[in-house]
């Protein structure tokens, strides 16, 4: 009892009319790494969202250090030795490292920030614990890792003794992964206590001394990770049994229905998209991998028509499709997905059936000498949202007010319905719940399976994994490698994502 | 589901307006004035008889069409602050052109000068639209400045080119290009009430069917939601915005121009912008940019300017209180998150007492 | 005319039309580098004109020289309050910057001429003011040869103040705590909120500082140069002062510099007179050109990627 540094009991957390946690109990001990395993919107969020101040339990009690700890504001929690290091940065990116660490604490010297005191014990930390930061750099120049690093050294320069990292993983390389377990191990070993956040299984098992799984804001267990398999945590997590497998039928690979030869694209003035060649062959889907901002985005606007190219030339269907517009794009055969539905892929005040034509509105029959024809908007919709199961009230209700998974069909409905011969998914199952994943990946192979083209663009190694025909490693602007999913592993892909050049790869293997 | 939004649509502008003859009355009281006799006396000073009715009327005109040109513009997502500049423009372009075609036959000269007078408005505000579209430049800013502009140049252009020497004032039109005819003046008790009044009528009834029906008006409002969203669908952003300014333009322009023709017949150098084109703002925020509802948010402040002439006519209580109601209106429009919530609340108490009633959202 | 004589009166009423420009200017520096837009400034000048003015009538024989002075505090404490409402509407109410901004124009005008009216007896503006502010002539500096005379004789000492109190700005958000704080809630208000940083705290003082300054602007512009309170008193210097701002990049120095030039801009007109070549220049361009120029400049040099992150933006606990 007397080393139990932090001890939640009874938490329930109550949204409006949406039980978010519903009596759940942590202990955590000093020194020790703590995985907090659970789907998407399970409920980890809004927990430590209590653990750091930012909301406020419905009922329940936190212990801190053995005294019970009204937090009513991050301040308080701050004061109490937490330190959260949130999945979406919080960091200020017009700001330098060093601002952005002493921020809320600045230390003075005569009414001025005292930034030479403050350099100095910075640099102190990051020694003792291997922190490479850059103090003066811009938070906008630096790279994710770094940004992460600077999150950290935040909470140790506020002498936490608790560190929450939130899916801290989602967006490093497998290097800058490793890296931080390094740095989770060594906080750890100087007594710091860890609240690891992911639903990520392999980097539970390699960190974490023990994981409590929640579900549907329940806590379902908790078990010591050195006993437990990878398989029985997964079930835990989900509820029932995992089926990695899917069905792929045999198809007619031979035509290519998509080709990009030497292409390049600048964003911002640099050159995002360096000399790519790509084919996506009929049947066939294509997932490219890699690491966030390595010009999967740039490559998608390149083909979707919304950045122009540099050089190199983009077919459909041995047509020439670069130097269009993005509606002329579309009308050739190319439909997408983008990552980003709430902000992208819909427009959330208006309604379903109204998104639903947003790629069709301007054509015959729904748009007649400039008018719209609302009857038939309104009579589509009812018929795509029976055929793609979109939960809803009426086809007039708002996108807005659909849930996540049911936003991502009307996406997905109105892409697919386009009938194009590439459909491009990006991120498809980014945020939504089990069962309209397993949805959206058996439509996703319904297109190819139906002789069309797919190219999937997911930072989700299972998704890419499990989905793809082919493989192919975009790092800094280039493919650096294809890969066979049947007999390729994340590890073997990761080194490819890191920027590892296949060949010197075969090189050291042979 | 949409008849509770609607009601709830409606409820936010009432308590605003509730609120803020509130304001007002509280401030008569702080000063020693009857807010009961004032309103009364505003009342009957603006709807009171067919006089003053007819002026309440031929008021609203400009504020129904420079807020439906504030309204176009913000479905789109912008801010087009350049009402007044835009109103001016089109003020000037149907004085100028009435001035100078004299001789063409009536209905010609009238519609002549409200398209000149329109198409300035339009490309005034389009200057913007271009410079946002284009370059992203603030239209916030760019319509500001352009107010200014308009005000400086055409005070400029009256005095030097349509006044006679050491006047202020062009010469009024010829009184078949005014909008204001014996028929109407006999009608409405030689008021100022004129034929512009039906033709904001009907443009409301257009720019409705406009968002609501076609294909422009779709696009505007998409690309004013969520114009990412818009650019990824294939929609020309650009040209959007571009049209959906211009069309705001020629809205405020038409107003200014109705009012040249229809009220001032002529146009004198002015010290400060026409109040109208931010009254015109007021009116639009009121009534959620609605298009119906901007004529009954019209005729509020139209009935509360007018009736406000005679509150100082009939007491000592300076007629600036009705400007001070109008402000405070808008104020709680734009707080209505305060309403919105305690509303949203109390529709919640009641879902919990009937927990048939409710909905899986 | 020598050329001295002409470059201090060019100097002379730069400055004296710079300084409310630069005091409001600096004003929406505050208010937007805390994430709240602001284009309320010509409302918060015109309460300071107003209540500036009606000190100094009222006060004035009390007083005496320092009367202008001292309207400038009231001015500024009056834009303060009168700020206090645009910081409630943004702030805690979530209102729409912009509107409420716009409420702040549209309701400054009536009340401050409605008030007019019940102080002087129904009319609409205000007898002209007895104690006004002069020019100033630096002892000792204006003997410097040439320079001094340019720079430091029969100048605006007020504006000196304002630019100096550019400066102090300057050193306020980039060296202090409060200023650091201040600005981060107006970058990432999310971010600084987990740092346990009251966001609603310094967003009230960043608008609430902006009121002081511009009912100073306000009342510098009533105490120097029109002498009395009228509708037209205020007629777009707090749009001007907005767009210095901008033109500024958001920082006060810039700001400070753009309202200097804003200053020369709006004293051509009456400088124009005194000098040759542009004695013939037609007087509409002078005055267009402070507001074109801010277009092209916009323009050609600034898309809009300076502006704090999120300015304009409410921010919404928990989201």
């Amino acid at each position: 009892m007397e080393n139990d540094i932090v001890q939640m009991k009874n938490i329930t957390k109550i949204f409006g009319s949406y039980k978010a946690n519903d009596n759940i109990s942590l202990k955590l001990k000093k020194g020790e790494i703590l995985a907090l395993l659970g789907e998407n919107g399970a409920g980890k969020s809004t927990l430590m969202g209590m653990l750091s101040g930012l909301l406020k339990p419905t009922s329940g009690e936190i212990i801190i250090n053995g005294k019970p700890a009204k937090m009513e504001n991050p301040r308080e929690a701050k004061a109490l030795g937490i330190g959260m290091v949130h999945q979406h940065f919080m960091l200020i990116p017009a700001f330098s490292v060093l601002e952005n660490i002493i921020l809320g604490d600045e230390p003075l010297k005569a009414g001025r920030i005292d930034y030479k005191k403050a350099a100095k014990d910075i640099e102190f930390l990051a020694g003792k614990y291997h922190l490479e930061i850059d103090l003066n750099a811009k938070v906008s120049d630096i790279t994710v890792g770094m940004q992460q690093r600077v999150e950290i050294m935040k909470a140790l320069y506020r002498k936490a003794n608790v560190f929450i990292f939130d899916e801290p993983t989602a967006a490093l390389t497998p290097q800058e992964i490793s890296q931080l377990m390094k740095i989770t191990h060594a906080l750890s070993e100087e007594g710091k206590s860890i609240i690891f956040i992911t639903h990520k299984l392999k980097e539970i098992k390699e960190v974490a001394d023990r994981c409590v799984v929640i579900r549907m804001g329940k806590v379902i267990d908790s078990v010591r990770v050195a006993e437990t398999k990878e398989a029985a945590l997964a079930e835990m997590m989900v509820g029932h049994k995992v089926n990695f497998a899917i069905d792929k039928k045999e198809v007619n690979q031979e035509k290519d229905i998509f080709k990009i030869e030497k292409l390049s694209v600048e964003a911002h003035g640099q050159l995002k998209i360096k000399n790519l060649d790509l084919t996506v062959h009929s049947g066939e889907i294509v997932g490219v991998a890699g690491v966030d901002g390595n010009g999967q985005s740039e490559l998608i606007e390149a083909v979707t028509g919304l950045r122009k190219c540099k050089t190199g030339t983009i077919m459909l269907n041995g047509k020439k499709i670069q130097h269009q517009s993005a509606r002329k794009i579309a009308e050739a055969g190319i439909s997408c997905i983008p990552e980003d539905r709430q902000n992208v892929g819909l427009i959330l005040p208006l309604t379903i059936s109204e998104n639903l034509v947003l790629k069709s509105y301007y054509k015959k029959p729904i748009s007649n000498k400039g008018f719209l024809n609302y009857k038939k908007i309104n009579e589509d919709g009812r018929r795509m949202i029976k055929q793609f199961d979109i939960r809803s009230q009426s086809e007039k209700e708002l996108v807005g007010d659909l849930s996540g998974g049911n936003q991502q069909k009307v996406v997905v409905a109105r892409e697919i319905s386009a009938q194009p011969d590439l459909l491009i998914a990006a991120n498809p199952t980014r945020g939504v719940d089990i069962g309209a994943i397993e949805y959206i990946h058996e439509k996703i192979m319904e297109q190819r399976n139906a002789g069309h083209g797919v190219l999937l663009v997911s930072f989700e190694l299972e998704e890419i994994l499990k989905l793809s025909d082919r493989v192919v490693v975009m790092h800094e602007g280039q493919i650096v490698g294809e890969i066979d999913p049947r007999d390729t592993s994340s590890e073997e892909l990761g080194m490819l994502m890191a920027g590892k050049q296949q060949a010197e790869e075969m090189g050291e293997i042979s | 589901m949409l008849h509770s939004r609607s009601l709830k649509g409606l409820a936010v502008p009432l308590i605003s307006i509730a609120a803020g003859f509130i304001i007002g009355a509280i401030l008569m009281l702080m000063f020693g004035y009857d807010p009961i006799q004032n309103y009364q006396n505003l009342f009957i000073g603006s709807l009171g008889d067919i006089y003053s009715l007819g002026e309440t009327l031929r008021n609203m005109t400009p504020l129904i069409l420079t807020a439906l040109g504030f309204a176009v513009s913000s479905k789109a997502g912008f801010f087009n602050i350049g009402g007044p500049g835009q109103y001016l423009m089109g003020w000037f372009g149907a004085i100028v052109f009435a001035l100078n075609f004299p001789n063409l036959p009536t209905v010609l000269l009238i519609i002549g000068s409200l398209v000149c007078g329109a198409l300035l408005g339009g490309i005034w505000s389009l200057i913007a639209g271009f410079l946002r579209a284009y370059f992203g430049t603030s239209e916030v800013i760019t319509t500001i400045m352009l107010n200014y502009i308009a005000l400086y140049f055409i005070n400029f252009a009256v005095k030097n080119w349509l006044a006679s020497k050491g006047s202020d004032s062009s010469p009024n039109i010829v009184k078949k290009a005014s909008l204001n005819t014996e028929f109407l003046q006999k009608l409405t008790n030689n008021s100022t009430f004129n034929w512009g009044f039906f033709i904001a009528l009907i443009t409301v009834f257009v720019i409705w069917i406009y968002f609501n029906k076609t294909r422009s008006g779709f696009e505007v409002r998409s690309v004013g939601l969520n114009e990412v969203a818009s650019l990824y669908a294939g929609v020309n952003v650009k040209r959007t915005i571009v049209v959906a300014m211009l069309v705001s333009g020629l809205l405020a322009g038409l107003g200014g121009a109705i009012d040249g023709l229809g009220n001032f017949q002529n146009i004198s150098v002015s010290n400060n912008l026409p109040s109208v084109g931010f009254n015109g703002m007021a009116v639009a925020l009121l009534a959620a940019e609605n298009p119906i509802g901007i004529i009954f948010a019209a005729l509020l402040f139209s009935a509360l300017q007018i009736g406000g002439l005679s509150i100082s006519v009939y007491s000592n209580t300076p007629s600036e209180i009705v400007d001070i109601v109008i402000a405070s209106i808008i104020f709680f429009v734009g707080i209505k998150y305060v309403f919105e919530a305690a509303l949203a609340k109390n529709w919640r108490k009641k879902q919990r007492k009937t927990p048939d009633g409710g909905m899986d959202k | 005319m020598s050329l001295s004589t002409i470059l201090m009166t060019v100097f002379s009423t730069t400055l004296i039309y710079a300084a409310p420009l630069i005091f409001t200017a600096l004003g929406g520096t505050f208010s937007e580098r805390s994430g709240v837009v602001n284009v309320g400034l010509e409302g918060m000048m015109i309460v300071g004109a107003f209540s500036s003015t009606v000190f100094n009538l009222s006060f004035g024989n009390v007083f005496g020289a320092g009367t202008p002075w001292i309207s400038l505090l009231i001015g500024g404490f009056f834009g303060l309050l009168f700020s206090l409402l645009h910081a409630v509407a943004t702030v805690t109410y979530r209102a729409d910057h912009i509107i409420s901004g716009t409420v702040l124009n549209l309701m400054a005008p009536a009340l401050c001429v409605f008030l007019t009216r019940i102080f002087y007896n129904g009319k609409g503006q205000t007898p002209v003011i007895d104690q006004s502010m002069g020019n100033f002539t630096f002892p000792g500096l204006a003997n410097i040869p040439f320079i001094g005379k340019i720079l430091f004789t029969r100048t605006s000492l007020i504006a000196y103040l304002a630019i100096f109190v550019g400066g102090a700005s300057w050193f306020f958000l980039y060296r202090t705590n409060i200023g650091l704080r201040l600005r981060s809630v107006g970058e990432n208000p999310a971010a600084a909120d987990t740092l346990g940083i009251n966001v609603a705290k310094y967003r009230y003082i960043g608008v609430l500082i902006s009121g002081a300054l511009g009912g100073v602007g306000g009342a510098v512009m009533a105490q120097s140069i029109t002498l009395n309170f009228s509708a037209s008193t205020i007629s777009g210097q707090g749009f001007m002062s907005l767009a210095a701002m901008i033109f500024g990049k958001w920082n006060p120095m810039g700001a400070t510099g753009a309202a200097i030039f804003f200053g020369l801009a709006q004293s051509l007109p009456i400088i124009g007179g005194y000098i040759p070549i542009l004695s013939h220049v037609d007087s509409v361009w002078f005055q267009i050109a402070p507001y074109a120029i801010t277009i092209i400049v916009l323009v050609i040099f600034l898309g809009k990627a300076v502006a704090p992150a999120a300015d304009g933006r409410n921010y919404i606990k928990g989201k």
